[in-house]
């Protein structure tokens, strides 16, 4: 925020001073409780002692103040305590309001936007097997796109994770968006952070009650809809709506409403950040793509240290003090419930909410900004970063490559199918005529959106002709249709025992909508 | 239902079932319990330098899974068969859901079986709807030996035709396919002699009209006149009846080349259509006779 504050700062103002000047003895407990354990833990960290030799820290080590971060060892035995993450206001902290409002709103509008007459423009029916993808229809067949979108996905998630960090568990992920309203919620009904904190001590009382059913009730509500909204991108969700108030929905919709709503209130309403820092395999993997010129949230320990509470005006070299107050409010704000002081750990999801905070606190000490900033570890070791690295060139260039490819094959795509089958009970056959006959099954899959009309045509040997009247097929949009088709060829013609041949089907309406499939022709060799 | 003569392996499943779950309830007992460590330590066992096996105990809810997946396992067990002597609550078994689904998929399907059962078959054949489903049932059933098309194969007769070993009637068409047929040409080979089967063979292929040597075709119409004629007939044109076939029409069941005529005449010919009617019943029967004849009548689509 600002230095001179926004409106919506200020009933904050005052609270902080107080706290401020309150958990210092607090703060000065867990400090001696980590000088304790890192006194103990000294002889593992390189470059702590002054007269060693400092090395080129390697693996887990460079990860900074790793004695503070062993520190968690301990809570193993604890109980999990809830994380009531403090408001935060600021930049990043209106990014996450801005990208949450955006990825909520294409899951909840886009079932409802139609394209055409009463299409659904993004349907995955399951018991009609296709996908509506706005103008597209896709088939089982084209679930080749599908494995083709999630590579691509998976390189994107690697592009931005080198370059920017975790900035997609931060800001668009489901888990984060839908823990961020529902905290939004809890935030209304149960009040700030110390007010959510005093009501979990409180007994069941009537304010209590009324408080919880309020919470619960609301985020029941949420998730239903959520619930809701996730099977109408499988049903049609206005039929699904109308179901839904005269309460004749199917029982397996019912069972995936309630499944998924009771997910969406379990994950973002209790789970939370246990779903990222236990659950979550991306969360892990994603530190795998950091390297030292990897976008970090980070604590600058060279200037905060040493860190303690003073007052406004007092010059913090005078008392031998770093810029960090103590404050202890980047603490407050996490949603993971860690330190960001104790270095990059793998709970931080990048949310940059103690970026924000931070930042607020220094305008008001009238210290310059970004002593927890986004910043890489090249960066704060006086260092200069580089975004244009070898990684990026490789994830950037497969990331365009597969994109482009994706693109150009979905553009070329041809809505039509063709199998051939051939009979098995005879290799061939020879007709009374004295020529050689063998029998196929061919399936033909109209994917398009209308139906048309195919010849159907074969070549590969000469003479080689269809038998029957079924060179010309009309098939309905969607429908497959088995063909049994009778091939003969004069033996003379056969230059193999067994001859290559192909199957054509083409639309009579339009040039570029035609199939082609191999197949073989069996039949005696004449010499 | 029993696959066991003595019941001795039927307790001894169970007994063995039931010592399985004292012994890995005890087990998951045994090792939940007992004191939680007060200290963090190091079991002692390192890997990839620093990572560490701690003694901190199993998280509670991952304790319950192994709970719930023992609760879950007994009543599956007192459910379902597993269990030797005992068959579960529900009786389930594979056979008994077999006829459940077909019973089923009658309930669903047999009214429309049974519209079709009750019209003749001529009808049926001229309902596009009923040679749909008549396609359906010969794809599954018909076409391992007569094809896809229908047009048979060596040995298969081809049923596109109107060349017909027990009659082309639709009635006929149905006895087949319910009742199955059995053709039987004995050998005549130690009979005629290697010149006899020569010459009873290009009698036969001058009765289809072919280039044939006048004289061997002479000697060998006496031959026939004296063996063949009591099943194909004295003209050569075959008995429905007993499914001889007519020689008369240049069509070859066994293949036309002399030769195959040849091993035809000497050694003879047998050749088995199975019995369809009890397995498919006599509504899909029914349904079948109309889309065969259906492929050799055309006509009655036309007409429709």
């Amino acid at each position: 925020m600002t230095q001179d504050g926004s409106p919506a700062d200020k009933p904050e103002k005052d609270e902080e001073k107080k706290e401020i000047s309150k958990v210092p003895s607090l703060v000065q407990a867990q400090a001696d409780e980590l000088a304790a354990l890192r006194a103990a833990r000294s002889d593992r960290e390189p470059g702590r002692g002054a007269d060693t030799v400092r090395v080129r820290p390697t693996g887990a080590q460079r990860v900074p103040m790793l004695a503070e971060a062993d520190a968690a060892l301990e809570a193993l035995y604890a109980r999990h305590k809830k994380v009531y993450p403090r408001e935060v206001h600021g930049l990043f902290a209106r990014l996450r309001v801005l990208l949450a409002s955006l990825t909520l709103g294409i899951f909840y509008g886009l079932p409802w936007i139609n394209w055409g007459s009463g299409r659904q423009a993004f349907l995955i029916d399951l018991p009609e097997r296709k996908f509506n993808l706005f103008a597209w229809t896709f088939w089982p067949q084209d679930l080749f796109y599908l494995a083709v979108i999630l590579i691509l996905s998976a390189f994107l998630l690697f592009f931005f994770t080198a370059i920017l960090g975790r900035v997609w568990c931060g800001f668009t992920c489901p888990q984060t968006v839908w823990t961020e309203v529902f905290l939004w919620i809890e935030r209304k009904i149960d009040g700030d952070r110390m007010k959510q904190m005093k009501l979990a001590k409180l007994p069941w009382n009537r304010e209590k009650l009324l408080k919880r059913t309020g919470k619960y009730g609301a985020w029941i509500l949420f998730s239903l809809w959520t619930g809701f909204t996730f099977v109408g991108f499988f049903t049609p969700i206005r039929e699904l709506a109308v179901s839904s108030v005269a309460f004749t929905l199917g029982p397996w919709e019912t069972f995936w409403v309630f499944f998924y709503g009771f997910a969406t209130f379990g994950n973002a309403g209790f789970l939370r950040e246990q779903v990222c820092t236990y659950m979550c395999p991306y969360a892990r993997f994603q530190g795998a793509m950091f390297d030292p010129n990897t976008l970090i949230i980070s604590y600058d320990k060279a200037r905060g240290e040493p860190r303690g509470a003073r007052g406004r005006i007092v010059d913090p070299k005078s008392q031998n003090l770093g810029h960090c107050i103590d404050c202890t409010l980047c603490v407050q704000v996490c949603p993971t419930g860690i330190d960001i002081r104790n270095g990059l750990q793998y709970q931080c999801i990048a949310c940059a909410a103690c970026v924000d905070v931070c930042d607020t606190v220094m305008d008001k000490m009238q210290y310059p900004r970004g002593l927890i900033r986004y910043t890489t570890e090249n960066a704060l070791e006086g260092k200069p970063s580089r975004i244009l690295r070898p990684r990026v060139w490789v994830y950037g260039g497969l990331l365009v490559a597969i994109a482009a490819a994706l693109v150009i094959s979905v553009l070329l795509r041809i809505p039509l199918d063709v199998d051939v089958v051939r009979d098995r009970n005879t290799l061939y056959r020879e007709t009374n005529e004295g020529l050689v006959e063998n029998v196929y099954t061919l399936r033909i899959l109209n994917m398009d959106n209308s139906a048309h009309a195919y010849q159907l045509s074969v070549d590969g040997i000469d003479g080689l002709r269809i038998q029957g009247d079924i060179e010309r097929v009309t098939i309905e949009s969607g429908q497959v249709r088995e063909l049994v088709v009778r091939l003969q060829a004069d033996p003379v013609n056969l230059k193999e025992r067994s001859s290559h041949i192909r199957f054509r089907v083409q639309a009579e309406d339009s040039t570029s909508l035609v199939a082609s499939e191999e197949a073989r022709f069996l039949g005696p060799v004449i010499r | 239902m029993a696959d066991f003569t003595s019941k001795f392996w039927e307790w001894y499943i169970l007994i063995l079932v039931g010592l399985s779950f004292v012994f890995c309830f005890a087990l998951v007992i045994w090792m939940s319990r007992g004191k939680k460590p007060t200290k963090i330590e190091s079991h002692g066992h390192v890997w990839d330098e620093d990572l560490e096996e701690l003694n901190n105990p199993l998280p509670a809810w991952w304790l319950y899974m192994f709970y719930i997946t023992l609760v879950f396992g007994i009543a599956y067990l007192l459910i379902y068969p597993g269990s030797g002597v005992f068959a579960g609550a529900i009786k389930w078994s594979a056979a008994g859901q077999y006829e459940q689904e077909m019973k089923v998929a009658d309930k669903k399907y047999g009214p429309l079986y049974e519209k079709y059962r009750t019209q003749p078959i001529k009808t049926v054949a001229a309902d596009p709807g009923a040679l749909k489903i008549g396609q359906r049932l010969f794809m599954t059933y018909c076409t391992a030996c007569h094809g896809s098309d229908a047009g048979g194969g060596p040995g298969f007769p081809n049923l596109r035709d109107k060349d017909w070993l027990y009659g082309g009637q639709p009635e006929m068409i149905k006895a087949s396919i319910a009742g199955g047929r059995n053709g039987a040409m004995p050998p005549w080979g130690a009979v005629l002699g290697n010149e006899g089967v020569h010459n009873v063979s290009e009698y036969v292929m001058s009765l289809s009209g072919r280039k044939v040597n006048a004289e061997a075709a002479v000697a060998g119409k006496e031959k026939f006149q004296q063996l063949c004629v009591a099943c194909h007939g004295a003209d050569g044109r075959g008995n429905p009846a007993m499914g001889a076939p007519n020689l008369t029409d240049n069509i070859w069941l066994y293949g036309g080349s002399q030769a195959a005529i040849m091993k035809s005449i000497s050694d003879g010919r047998s050749g088995r259509m199975p019995a369809h009617g009890e397995f498919l019943g006599e509504a899909k029967v029914h349904l079948l006779a109309a889309y065969i004849y259906s492929l050799s009548n055309k006509e009655l689509k036309a007409a429709k």
